[in-house]
């Protein structure tokens, strides 16, 4: 990123794929590392009578690391090292948490208050904050849906959805 | 000709007005349970099973295999539409399925699957009908050793496809392959790649990486683009399906390459997702179109239903005259049989004939009533797109939530969807493909342990797998098609050198 | 903690029994007030899925319940991640179990924590056998004579196919070769079904499965049953095969090999439930058994009928506890610490 200005273009700012492709990469060498840690536990070596429990992961671990650091000198090494393209612009990425961030609220919210009521907020926030559209209008929607998914899974399918720690609607019976 | 007499007394069976409603009934069901993600073809039916405990078996089973028929529909409209497989042999769908939908071109989208699903399900119904006894002893020459084969086939024939670095591919793949060897290990029972975390014992299910990657990861692609993503222009009238219709008979050699890969699958037992893959993959290596596959061509939706569908249907087969469940709906449908009171398996054919007969017409049936259905709502699936994405996207959001949370009663599963949504945008941006991690995650563990059962029946010697005419034809088939390409660059160099 | 565990270990099946008298009397103390949840620590299509769905219909079919039984399947490690969510969820009335041996193999083999004492014995619904079955075509007509075979083939030459890995398959092909002095090469397969369609394709020499699996093909023809790991005889006198039934098959133990097992198809709830709630499931799934079609799918999978409820269920699990707990220790399957 500091020698963006001497590329001489005007580079919109943002996450770089440069740092982005690291970024990536270290975190599949990790995951490797710890497939690779579990199958020398489990043992990983070839016996007499076919392959260990650790003998696959131990090879498709060390597959992942060998390609993550393959990427990974790729980006220092590689011909295209020179190269300054944006992976994801601000403004972008902006976009992109409004919607990411909301719904990591939504799942939390699934695990205190369960997911009927947890759809109802999310949908009907989703709605206002980025549709615009009228708080009576995005709450009727948010309820339809869950009243419907309610009838849906508890009532003919007969499948118990995840009520929250909270359970706000254990008046209900289910 | 004592098969058509049969059949045809099998229609008088099945062609109740009470059985016709039983299949309206069920297909609808069918689609509903195979356009929520997670619920899926067979939970679905296990969870519908009890309630036909009250009928006869025979409508009690056309039912239930109808709402089988509307869930293999159903599966194919999440995948065209939002990007979502809802079963496992949708994924190879979505390849060309949702980049035409994003072209507007949605009902055609939909008209080619469901036809080609219609097609493949009525080729695999036909060889029932006269191929029944002959066909099930095939399943029985069916070990380990040729069980891994068939899964090492459908790896070759997909393999080496892409054009994203091949470092990428191999990360992706082997991805696949780790999180599928996550959680008990079946050959030694032992807990793998838990690291003392019990809620991991279950491992990562398919639909979970799938929902979040394809998903969820779509949803956040699109929204980079800002909100301008105001619904997409589909056409909403029936002359589509007509057009549609026009356009798929050059496909005849595809379908039909697609039809015998299905039915071998179902019957084998390989199943569904292997038969998609494979179809798509071969098809690709095949068609003259070959190197436009991935960017909408209708071909590509042709030759993973046609094959998903005849396995999906071909697989009942073995389940009737076995007692071998060739996939885990069919599976459930055998619990089913018990309940009922009957025996599946070799004697089933002889002593319960309306039974057996009155299922194969309403296969007939079924497939056709589910088809005319589908087909007479496509304006409706593809007026869908036309909601803007302020209102669809949270209402995707919820549905992936509900379905990460069906396959397995977890709370759990549906904050690794989330994780797997950020990491679906990441790797689609960077270009790791994420076809190939699905193909291992699907297929890995299933894979593994037909090798390690294989390897402890020959203790430990590899040449298990090249020890008899069918095992070894099917890894020689494999091998082919993975040094295909390299064969098809030798001749082009031949070519040129010649010239 | 100690103090529920000692309350369901000494009380709690005295409670039980005290709740069985009065279920008897017209009116019952306590029903559930919502929805129970039947959960199933095997994937759909097994034996306990299959157990689990019939009771399930049973009880919609003859309105046994005003609120309605859901079966959840959790088979997540094993079994263990039902057995899990059972233990955590202490006192809840509206959460039952089905078992199989898993209750006993699972933590025993991956040191997962939990063991029934987490929880609260409701009934025993039946015994599953378990039966030595050869291909048809191999010449073995008595368990002797197989095992001679396998004595002369020499040690891992005959492969046995089962379910799973260190659960009751494996145990009693272990038991088998203590017992008989020989050695098999066991390939654990994923369900009970796909074992007996590889001895009928003669992938595997023998299986040890569950009758209900392998029944289908018995009556083909293509398998034949050499004897019952019960101690006594299957009752089942109608026929089955052409010339069979399931009561002419021999006990293991009257064609000389000297060992037996069952596996416990049993209820548990969680710790800390009330006492009229358990009489209230042991009233249900009495209400259950007196069905024909429970009656019909007894006979059809040769189950041993036995029904227990209260302390004597609880002596009977912790005996077989510890018996699974020689078994495993024996066969060197327990989790390292």
């Amino acid at each position: 990123m500091a020698n963006k200005q001497d590329s001489g273009e005007v580079v919109p700012s943002g996450i770089s794929v440069r740092a982005a492709e690291i970024a990536v990469a270290l975190f599949l060498l990790t995951l490797g590392g710890l497939v690779m840690y579990d199958s020398v536990r489990l043992g990983f070596r070839w016996v007499g009578d076919g392959p260990e429990a650790g003998y696959f992961p131990f090879y498709i671990a060390v597959l992942i690391c060998v390609s993550s650091l393959g990427v990974l000198s790729q980006v220092f090494f590689g011909k295209r090292r020179g190269e300054h393209k944006v992976f994801v612009e601000w403004d972008q990425l902006r976009l992109v948490l409004s919607v990411l961030v909301p719904a990591a609220i939504f799942v939390f919210g699934i695990q205190m208050i369960g997911i009927y009521v947890a759809s109802v907020a999310y949908i009907a926030f989703f709605m206002v904050w980025l549709g615009k559209y009228s708080w009576f209008k995005s709450v009727l929607l948010g309820i339809a849906v869950s009243v419907a998914t309610f009838m849906m899974f508890e009532i003919w399918f007969k499948v118990p959805l995840f009520k929250g720690a909270f359970n706000p609607l254990s008046f209900l019976g289910y | 000709m004592e098969e058509i007499n049969a059949l045809f007394h099998g229609f008088s069976v099945a062609l109740t007005p009470f059985n016709l409603m039983l299949m309206v009934i069920g297909v609808v069901l069918g689609v509903l349970i195979g356009v929520l993600p997670g619920l899926g073809g067979a939970n679905g039916i296990a969870i519908l099973l009890p309630l036909t405990f009250t009928m006869p078996p025979t409508s009690a089973v056309i039912m239930l295999s109808c709402i089988y028929w509307g869930a293999l529909f159903g599966g194919a409209i999440t995948s065209i539409l939002f990007n979502i497989p809802g079963e496992p042999w949708s994924v190879a769908t979505t390849f060309d399925g949702y980049p035409m939908a994003q072209q507007g071109k949605a009902g055609e989208a939909l008209t080619t699957a469901f036809t080609s699903s219609f097609i493949g399900a009525f080729f695999a119904v036909v060889m029932i009908t006269f191929l029944a006894p002959l066909v099930a002893k095939f399943a029985l020459q069916f070990g380990p050793p040729e069980f891994f084969s068939v899964f090492f086939l459908t790896f070759c024939s997909f393999i080496g496809m892409g054009k994203e670095p091949p470092f990428k591919i191999v990360a992706a793949m082997m991805l696949g392959f780790a999180l599928a060897a996550v959680g008990i290990d079946t050959v030694t029972g032992q807990l793998r790649l838990i690291f003392g975390w019990h809620e991991l014992m279950r491992g990562f299910d398919f639909l979970i990486a799938v929902i979040g990657l394809f998903g969820i990861g779509e949803i956040l692609l699109s929204m980079e683009e800002g909100l301008s993503f105001q619904g997409r222009t589909a056409k909403i009238n029936m002359r589509i399906v007509i057009e549609t219709w026009k356009k798929l008979p050059k496909f005849w050699l595809t379908s039909l390459r697609s039809c015998i890969i299905g039915c071998w699958m179902g019957i084998t037992p390989g199943g569904a997702t292997p038969a998609s893959f494979m179809s798509y993959g071969i098809a690709k290596r095949m068609s003259p179109d070959g190197g436009k596959f991935g960017t909408g061509m209708p071909e590509g939706i042709v030759a993973p239903e046609t094959a998903a569908h005849a396995a999906g249907t071909a697989a009942l087969l073995p389940m009737l005259s076995l007692g071998i469940p060739g996939s885990p709906t069919a599976a459930v449908l055998l619990g089913g049989l018990l309940i009922w009171g009957l025996q599946p398996g070799p004697l089933l054919f002889v002593e319960q004939k309306d039974f057996v007969w009155g299922l194969i017409a309403s296969m007939y049936l079924g497939n056709i009533v589910g088809l005319i259905i589908v087909l007479t709502c496509v304006p409706l699936f593809a007026a869908i797109l036309r909601i803007p994405f302020s209102i669809v996207a949270p209402v995707i959001i919820v549905i992936c939530a509900i379905g990460a949370f069906t396959v397995n009663n977890a709370m759990l599963d549906i904050w690794f969807m989330l994780l797997f949504g950020v990491m679906g945008y990441a790797f689609k941006k960077l270009s790791y493909p994420l076809a190939p991690l699905v193909l291992a995650l699907v297929l890995g563990d299933q894979a593994e342990d037909a090798f390690r059962q294989s390897m402890l029946i020959s203790q430990g010697d590899v040449r298990v797998f090249f020890s008899n005419g069918l095992v070894g034809s099917i890894m020689a088939l494999g091998l082919l098609m993975l040094f295909w390409p390299l064969i098809g660059r030798m001749k082009a160099a031949l070519r040129k050198s010649a010239a | 903690m100690n103090i529920q565990r000692a309350f369901s270990r000494g009380l709690l099946p005295l409670v039980a029994a005290l709740g069985f008298m009065t279920a008897a009397s017209p009116v019952a103390a306590w029903e559930p007030t919502k929805s129970v949840e039947f959960i199933i620590p095997a994937g759909t299509g097994g034996g306990a899925d299959q157990m689990a769905r019939l009771i399930q219909g049973i009880v919609a079919k003859h309105n046994l319940m005003k609120q309605a039984l859901i079966p959840v399947n959790k088979s997540g490690g094993a079994g263990a991640e039902g057995f899990l969510e059972l233990k955590a969820a202490k006192g809840d009335p509206h959460k039952i179990i089905i078992t199989l041996s898993n209750l006993f193999t699972t933590p025993m083999a991956t040191g997962v924590p939990f063991n029934w004492k987490d929880l609260t014995p409701v009934a025993m619904l039946s015994l599953d056998n378990f039966v030595l079955w050869v291909n048809s075509e191999d010449p073995y007509k008595t368990p002797k004579e197989y095992l001679d075979a396998v004595k002369k083939g020499g040690p891992n030459a005959f492969k046995m196919g089962g379910t799973g890995s260190k659960q009751e398959d494996q145990i009693i092909t272990v038991a088998i070769e203590k017992a008989a002095g020989v050695k098999f090469t066991y390939i654990p397969f994923k369900g009970g079904g796909a074992v007996a369609t590889q001895l009928v394709g003669k992938h595997i020499n023998s299986s040890v499965n569950n009758p209900i699996e392998a029944v289908a093909q018995w009556r083909a023809g293509s398998l034949r049953a050499l004897c019952v790991f019960d101690d006594q005889r299957m009752p089942y006198k109608d026929k089955v095969t052409a010339t069979q039934s399931w009561n002419d098959v021999p006990t293991c133990k009257e064609a000389g090999i000297p060992m037996d097992y069952v596996m416990l198809r049993g209820i548990f709830m969680p710790a800390g439930v009330p006492p009229d709630v358990v009489a209230f499931y042991v009233d249900l799934f009495n209400k259950v058994r007196a069905t024909p079609e429970w009656k019909k799918f007894m006979e059809d999978g040769a189950f041993n009928q036995t029904f227990m409820t209260g302390k004597a269920y609880a002596d009977w699990v912790a005996k077989a506890e510890s018996l699974h707990r020689d078994l495993m220790k024996e066969a060197g399957f327990l989790a390292k610490p």
